[in-house]
């Protein structure tokens, strides 16, 4: 028990708090925007389209058109107060979509045409569905009396898309526009937010209505709830005050909630440790005592130790992802459960919780927070000394670190530890998906909600440089870093195209180690260091096909090439003054560096490794 | 307690939706996603213009069917999502069915459709049709006794289920 006190409970403040004003349980449905009065203008469907996107308070638009959306881009073009973005590719805008979503909170629009234009559109959309992402994706389609009949261009979109969107809808008449769109947006960025499609048929663009502002949106299934039950808020107070080892488990659900103040405040009142997945990072400061690291089958062993050693997991807008829990049965074995989500489908489905709280996350927290603080029964917080003397223990004893390579290259650790130390936490930084990504997550220092963008639930290789793009058109006076991997830059760096070309001045970081590094790291380990179809080329000592400094110049962008640690900072420093277009950074590291730590998949999270072979005695007790 | 799974049982679930196109599709699409054995499905217009009901048999585990019911509240046409328990519910199914008869045989199958109060429907040289209105339990042994003679041909409605009682799903769904 040698600092107890890092929790910092004697100091809180246990003083209750007046009630806080009632408010409605169920979430109205309502127009989105500032809801102006339009009387009945005539117009046509896509004049419509525009019309309600700018009454809605759309101002920035991702897309590409083509025939079946060509109506629309007329009247598009019009519009003073939306921006369209033309991007090289639909995936781009879809991706940018959701980047302008985590950045600023507003949903994303993508638009595109119908059939290629629709099906390109269709990794974003799953994307977006799995990591719960407000975003309206608008395609054209083939007029209403051609659907079926596979007419030029045509795929049923809605039908492709029903189990990866939170909600899908055909329009087939102009005058059904504007409650579409509205209903679209209101059902996105509500509740669990999530990606809604809206298919308009060509003749339904074309077609002339009676314009007025605003629709009516009638959604008689769609009530989420918002306020979390008074009794499961005081059943789950009552437990965390007889838990002994308690943790924060807290997923992206914070995030998307806006909830980051209201959770520092329940966990400085308790001084519970927090463990932030993911999809979390940033929402509790890693620079905060109460926070133990990242869980999950690449996190810190801190973090993995105390959910499995935990007994009461207080989960918040997290779902039991197999990457956090490994092998479900053996996950946190003698903890209790309170589970609070704005989804009831999430709550028990992989663990069964002891309480359930459903609602929003922005007024269940602040609720459980008012309930820990009132104490009716007088009991107190639950002392926590010896739970932080294990985890502080366990925090000195495996922090996170890496090896030197071997081969002299560069560690792609150090690169990203340095990126994150020079240009801070008021960046934003954006991954791929593979090792770059985990080590993003583990070394760049997160201090505030909407820093880290990533791919995690659907594990999108080649999203960071269109979701980067998306977040700096969001919020463009921050430095956004796209960290990305050599084969997921590969996979969408068209869209450095549409940066330049729109002035919208990325940077990315390729941590080039010449191969699809998370499959060779599994191959290393798990197949003989039989290395099948994993090389790409692209490194240290290789023909170099792309050269990324080239490609990056014949863009118009900036291209550097880092290869050795004494200029690391320099090469940084000089894309961080580069402020009028993309910059392209080839950092050449070691392909033999590896993330750790690793819980193997389909194992116990008890048998996580810290390098390879190395398994920690965690499970003792002190 | 970590999830564990369950004996499968059979559930009988009254799903209240908007009729709007593609509804059906979701909610079958649901069940197909987490690979339900769906015994019989029927769709229907309500007394409520613009909202139908669908009835769905389902073999699973009680876990199963709490999280395949939320992802089907999640649905945005569905309104309501009920399960109708055997004792607190009438459940029917219809059918139809077509039997090898002939003049020896016509008088014993007419003599078991009046058993189950089946009505004869369709008369030719060699077969009767009857059609038929009860449990699934009450048709099931109706079948038994037709099959000696020879069944041609079987159709099966899906089971239409209500609750007991003066409450209206509809009503208290639209309530809210």
């Amino acid at each position: 028990m040698s600092t107890p006190q890092r929790a910092g409970t004697a100091t809180a403040p246990l003083t209750p708090r007046p009630p806080r004003p009632h408010r409605s349980d169920n979430i109205e449905p309502r127009v989105p925007g500032p809801c102006r009065t339009v009387e009945p203008t005539r117009m046509t469907g896509s004049a419509g389209i525009v019309r309600s996107l700018e009454e809605i308070g759309v101002t920035d638009v991702f897309g590409l058109p083509g025939g079946a959306i060509l109506p629309t881009y007329d009247p598009l073009m019009d519009s003073s107060s939306i921006r369209h973005i033309l991007v090289r590719h639909e995936q781009g805008a879809g991706h940018a979509a959701q980047g302008y979503y985590l950045a600023t909170g507003r949903p994303g629009v993508a638009l595109a045409t119908s059939g290629p234009g629709a099906t390109n559109l269709v990794t974003a959309i799953a994307d977006a569905h799995m990591d719960s992402q407000a975003v309206v994706f608008i395609t054209g389609q083939v007029n209403s009396t051609a659907i079926g009949t596979d007419a030029f261009q045509e795929a049923d979109i809605v039908g492709v898309t029903m189990p990866i969107a939170k909600h899908s809808r055909l329009v087939t008449r102009a005058e059904d526009i504007p409650q579409a769109l509205a209903e679209a947006f209101h059902i996105a960025a509500t509740g669990r937010p999530g990606p809604v499609l809206v298919d308009i048929t060509k003749d339904a663009q074309v077609g002339e209505f009676e314009f007025s502002w605003p629709p009516k949106p009638e959604l008689p299934g769609y009530r989420p709830v918002r306020r979390g039950h008074p009794r499961q808020i005081r059943a789950a107070a009552r437990l965390i005050r007889q838990s002994a080892r308690p943790v924060l488990y807290v997923g992206g659900g914070i995030a998307r909630a806006d909830a980051s103040a209201e959770l520092r405040e329940l966990a400085e009142v308790t001084g519970i440790p927090v463990v932030t997945t993911l999809t979390a990072r940033g929402v509790f400061p890693d620079s905060h005592e109460l926070h133990v690291g990242m869980p999950g089958m690449h996190g810190s062993v801190s973090a993995v130790a105390a959910l499995q050693q935990s007994d009461l997991l207080i989960t918040l807008g997290a779902r039991f992802d197999d990457r956090v829990t490994g092998l479900l049965a053996s996950f946190a074995p003698g903890a209790k459960v309170i589970h609070a989500d704005v989804d009831p489908a999430e709550i028990s489905k992989n663990r069964q919780a002891d309480i359930p709280i459903v609602g929003d996350l922005k007024e269940i927290v602040p609720d459980l927070t008012e309930e820990l603080r009132r104490d009716p029964d007088g009991v107190g917080m639950p002392d926590l000394t010896g739970w932080w003397g294990v985890l502080n223990r366990l925090r000195e004893t495996y922090p996170l670190g890496w090896t030197e390579p071997e081969d002299g290259l560069l560690a792609p650790q150090k690169v990203i530890q340095r990126l994150s130390e020079l240009s801070g936490s008021e960046a934003t930084y954006v991954a791929g998906v593979g090792q770059h990504q985990m080590w993003a997550a583990q070394f760049v220092q997160y201090e505030r909600p909407r820093q880290w963008l990533n791919s995690a639930g659907l594990g999108t290789m080649g999203y960071a440089v269109p979701a980067a793009m998306g977040a700096k058109v969001g919020d463009p006076d921050r430095v956004v870093w796209a960290i990305d991997g050599d084969g997921c830059f590969q996979m969408t760096n068209q869209e450095l195209a549409t940066c330049v070309i729109n002035r919208i001045p990325i940077k990315v970081a390729v941590i080039n180690n010449s191969s699809l590094g998370m499959v060779r790291q599994w191959q290393t380990l798990f197949y003989d260091s039989r290395y099948s179809n994993t090389d790409l080329n692209t490194g240290h000592g290789t023909v170099r096909v792309p050269d990324f400094v080239k490609l990056a110049d014949a863009y118009g962008a900036v291209g550097l090439r880092c290869e050795r640690e004494e200029d690391l900072d320099e090469t940084i420093r000089k894309a961080l003054e580069v402020d009028d277009r993309p910059v392209v950074i080839d950092f050449v590291v070691s392909r033999d560096s590896m993330v750790w730590p690793m819980v193997p998949a389909g194992v116990s999270n008890d048998a996580i490794q810290v390098a390879r072979g190395m398994t920690p005695d965690f499970t003792q007790e002190d | 307690m970590v999830n564990e799974t369950e004996p499968t049982q059979r559930h009988t679930l009254s799903v209240l939706v908007q009729d709007v196109p593609g509804v059906l599709t979701r909610v079958a699409g649901l069940f197909a996603r987490r690979a339900f054995n769906i015994h019989s499905l029927a769709v229907g217009v309500t007394e409520v213009e613009g909202l139908s009901r669908i009835t769905v048999v389902v073999d699973t585990d009680p876990r199963l069917l709490e999280q395949v019911t939320k992802q089907l509240n999640k649905l945005i046409n569905v309104i309501k999502v009920i399960e109708l328990a055997p004792e607190a519910s009438v459940q029917r199914d219809h059918l139809l069915v077509k039997v090898r008869a002939d003049a020896t045989t016509r008088g014993q199958v007419v003599q078991a459709a009046e058993l189950f109060r089946a009505q004869v429907v369709d008369v030719a040289p060699e077969s009767l049709t009857l059609e038929a209105t009860g449990s699934r339990d009450k048709l099931n042994a109706l079948l038994e006794l037709l099959a000696p003679f020879g069944v041609r041909e079987l159709v099966r409605s899906g089971t239409l289920g209500v609750a007991r009682g003066g409450r209206s799903m509809t009503e208290r769904a639209l309530a809210r």
